[in-house]
C-alpha cells in the first residue's frame, strides 16, 4: 500500500506543518526517532528552499512499503519557480545565491540513502528523496 | 515580554531566559532575535540563555538565526548561551553540515546558568 501526504508550501508555517507530517508518517514506520529527526530536518530545508527560491510548491510525502520487505518513506518537493541555473553547482558545499549559508542541496543530501533533483529553467524544481529504514 | 512575542522571556538577575517552544515557526524565532537585543538593552542584562530543549528539528535557518542572535547581543557586549540542544537534533545538524561557530552551547539550564556565571566572574 502506498499512501502519499501533499502539503502545500507557501509560507514558514507550512514548514513547520510539512515536517511534523514527515515525523508522523516516519514513526507511523517506525523509523527510529533519530532517523525522523533526520526525515523532519531534511524536509525542513527542502520546503524552505521552496519558501525562498519559488515562493510556493509542496510537499509529497509517501510511505514506500515496496518489494523485499524494504520500508521507507519518499519526500517529493516541488515547485514551479525560477528553477536553478546551475544543478552541478548548487549541489557543491558553500553555494548558494540567496546569501544563505548555501548548505541546502549538499546538506539534504547527506542526511537521505537517495536523492535526484530535476530543475528547469523558469519551469521549476523538483527534488525527490528517499530514506530506508535501517 | 510583549505580546507579539510568542515566546516566553524571564528574567533571573542579569540573566533573560527564553524558552523555545516546539515547532516554533520562523518568524517567531526572528522576532524573538530582535525582541531579546531590545531587551538586553532595556534591562542592561549581561547573559542569555535560549532554551531549545523542546526543538526537534534545527535546520539551517534556525541555526543561523540564533548563530545571528549571539552575534548581536556580543556587539551589546551580553554573553549567549544555546542550551538543551537534543542528542537526535545535534547529530542531524552535523550531518546538514551546521556548526553553531562561535556560539557558546551547554547541556541545560542549570550548566548555561553555571557558564553564564564564570564568564561573569572572569570579566569582572
Amino acid at each position: 500500500m502506498e499512501k502519499e501526504i501533499r502539503v502545500p508550501i507557501r509560507s514558514d508555517r507550512d514548514i513547520v506543518t510539512a515536517r511534523q507530517t514527515g515525523r508522523s508518517v516516519a514513526t507511523a514506520l517506525s523509523f527510529t526517532p533519530g532517523e525522523a529527526t533526520l526525515i523532519a530536518t531534511a524536509i525542513s530545508e527542502l520546503a524552505r528552499n521552496i519558501v525562498t527560491y519559488a515562493k510556493e510548491g509542496e510537499i509529497r510525502v509517501k510511505a514506500l512499503n515496496g518489494g523485499a520487505s524494504r520500508t521507507g518513506i519518499q519526500l517529493v518537493a516541488h515547485d514551479q519557480g525560477p528553477g536553478i541555473a546551475d544543478v552541478e553547482q548548487a549541489l557543491r558545499d558553500g553555494f548558494s545565491t540567496s546569501g544563505s549559508l548555501g548548505l541546502g542541496l549538499p546538506g539534504v543530501r547527506r542526511l537521505v540513502d537517495e536523492f535526484q533533483i530535476e530543475s528547469e529553467r523558469n519551469r521549476g524544481t523538483t527534488v525527490t528523496v528517499t530514506k530506508w529504514k535501517g | 515580554m510583549r505580546d507579539a512575542v510568542e515566546i516566553p522571556v524571564l528574567r533571573q538577575g542579569s540573566v533573560l531566559i527564553a524558552t523555545l517552544r516546539p515547532a516554533v515557526p520562523d518568524v517567531d524565532l526572528v522576532r524573538l532575535r530582535t525582541a531579546l537585543v531590545e531587551e538586553v538593552v532595556r534591562m542592561r542584562s549581561r547573559g542569555v540563555i535560549v532554551d531549545v530543549t523542546a526543538i526537534d528539528v534545527m535546520d539551517s535557518f534556525a541555526s543561523r538565526t540564533l548563530q545571528e542572535l549571539a552575534q548581536m547581543i556580543r556587539l551589546r557586549g551580553a554573553e549567549t548561551v544555546i542550551v538543551g540542544i537534543q542528542p537526535d537534533v545535534a547529530f542531524a545538524m552535523v550531518q546538514l553540515g551546521l556548526r553553531m561557530e562561535d556560539v557558546a552551547t551547554a547541556l541545560d539550564l542549570e550548566e548555561g546558568m553555571a557558564y553564564l556565571n564564570r564568564k561573569f566572574q572572569t570579566s569582572g
